[in-house]
């Protein structure tokens, strides 16, 4: 090996290492194709079979309000665990931990920026919305409140759990906070109905508040129907979702205070 | 100046700091080994030690980073396996390996933690604050712009915000100039003489030790290997100060 090839193989090699120890960056080089395979697949499944006499102008409207409020889970998720890990990419963990600051009031700060995050974040795509796409998110009225809280909430359990697993592996565990949102993106049932997705994996979507918030909203778009039932059964979700999050939450910060995780979670 | 009260009243000998028997594990590795000191209100105890020592472990016992795996720690009378956070609001740290959040300025911090730590009076606290530690003309900087020295007086400054009264100080005086070194001691010996606050000093800079500390602990393999004050021991060992104390203690093949 000559100099030159000798000096790539060096850098070549340091981002070997960095693979071979971190599950999670791994995975995530075959994550993303995978994903975005089977959310059009499923999309174009249902576009092109699946419409059951719907207009495809309304389904269009229903895809765009898809992506609109997917957005909400995703921008509450991604706010609560990025200003997690600006304290870690910061090495400020350890002093937040040694102040009278609980952890449960850390967590309520952090829901409150997601909160400011995701308006902040929504707000120029809905305008862009009814400016580019005469689409109004707020048409339908006030229920739509339930259906972006429903979504906030999901989003913050998401991220719950993603920062359990910040403290359980660590920083080499941050990919995790990009991917495991858009990772349930195929099974929430955003842009096709619980029908278009293979009869085995619809009991998953099932158990995830999105598949009935998104099955309601198509509802409400196409039918004009307000779905009482998927809606009361999404708030059920994520209520014992939120529960089981922070349960996992408790149990991760108890662990991490044992093991020392406290100290070296940004390392 | 900054903490005009007068000190409290505490009765002579009672302790700031109770540590009892503690032991941390880490499955095979014993990092601190049946450990057990005191210290007491308005006196500054020095944690001394080589790497690997121990200290680190147990000061994130003492503030509550790490559960120990035995033993019991009461801070100004609270046991920190049940109410922590009662002992945390009327103590603080400082680290010069613990930063603060870079794109925030100096200000901003400090007001950040003033709430944290619900310090009444913030703006005229943190102005006080900056007088004190000389960074007055810093205020309106980006923490992230500043030198290493600046960030350590920065963090100093956050660890007085509520004037508190158990002071745990990890190398405070870890890259400041000779001028700035003193200066920051001379603060600490002023901190304590006005408000009798207790200071817990991890510290390999020896003529520092020597200078504020009352007693001091050497720590080896996570258990004590002495103490005293600094002049007990420079006589102990028959030794020109504490640093040929430390080095002999290091290199002893005997706990």
């Amino acid at each position: 090996m000559n100099g030159a090839a000798r000096r790539i193989w060096g850098l070549v090699y340091r981002h070997v290492c960095m693979y071979r120890r971190s599950w999670p960056r791994l995975a995530e080089i075959a994550y993303w194709p995978t994903l975005e395979l089977l959310i059009w697949g499923f999309t174009a499944n249902f576009f092109s079979r699946d419409l059951h006499g719907n207009s495809p102008i309304l389904a269009g409207t229903a895809l765009i309000a898809g992506v609109l409020l997917w957005e909400i889970v995703l921008r509450a998720q991604i706010g609560v665990t990025l200003s997690f890990m600006e304290e870690i990419w910061s090495r400020n963990l350890g002093h937040l931990f040694v102040s009278p600051l609980r952890p449960a009031e850390m967590v309520l700060g952090l829901l409150a920026v997601s909160v400011i995050r995701t308006c902040i974040g929504l707000l120029p795509a809905t305008i862009i919305a009814f400016l580019l796409y005469h689409y109004d998110l707020f048409a339908p009225g006030p229920v739509m409140v339930l259906f972006f809280l429903n979504l906030l909430v999901m989003g913050w359990w998401v991220a719950l759990g993603i920062v359990s697993l910040l403290f359980r592996y660590g920083a080499g565990a941050e990919a995790l906070a990009w991917t495991i949102a858009f990772g349930i993106t195929p099974v929430a049932c955003v842009f096709y109905p619980l029908a278009s997705l293979p009869d085995w994996l619809q009991p998953v979507a099932q158990a995830l508040p999105a598949a009935h918030i998104f099955e309601g909203l198509r509802a409400l778009l196409l039918r004009g129907q307000t779905d009482w039932s998927q809606l009361a059964t999404a708030a059920w979700l994520n209520a014992a979702w939120m529960l089981a999050g922070i349960a996992v939450f408790g149990m991760e910060f108890r662990r991490a205070r044992i093991r020392g995780a406290l100290i070296s979670i940004g390392e | 100046m900054v903490g005009k009260a007068p000190p409290p009243a505490y009765p002579e000998g009672m302790e700031a700091i109770r540590v009892e028997s503690l032991v941390k594990r880490y499955k095979e590795t014993l990092a601190v080994d049946h450990l057990s000191f005191t210290l007491e209100h308005g006196k500054i105890l020095g944690l001394l030690g080589g790497n690997g020592a121990g200290k680190t472990t147990t000061i994130s016992m003492l503030l509550g980073l790490l559960v120990p795996t035995s033993g019991r720690i009461t801070v100004l009378g609270h046991d920190m396996a049940k109410h922590r956070f009662a002992a945390l609001a009327r103590m603080n740290f400082s680290s010069p390996y613990i930063s603060l959040p870079a794109r925030l300025s100096v200000r901003e911090n400090l007001e950040v933690y003033g709430h944290l730590y619900n310090v009444p009076g913030l703006k005229m606290r943190i102005n006080a604050l900056a007088e004190r530690f000389r960074l007055t003309t810093l205020l309106d900087r980006l923490a992230g712009e500043l030198s290493a020295g600046q960030k350590t007086r920065v963090a100093l400054a956050k660890s007085f915000l509520n004037q508190p009264e158990i002071l745990l100080l990890d190398e405070p005086t870890a890259s400041l100039d000779p001028d700035m070194g003193d200066y920051v001691r001379t603060a600490l010996e002023d901190y304590r003489a006005e408000t009798g606050a207790s200071i817990l000093l991890a510290s390999h800079n020896m003529a520092e030790v020597e200078r504020l500390c009352d007693q001091v602990l050497m720590m080896k393999q996570g258990r004590v290997a002495d103490r005293g004050t600094p002049a007990e021991l420079v006589a102990r060992y028959g030794r020109e100060d504490m640093e040929e104390v430390f080095l002999h203690i290091a290199r002893s093949e005997a706990l």
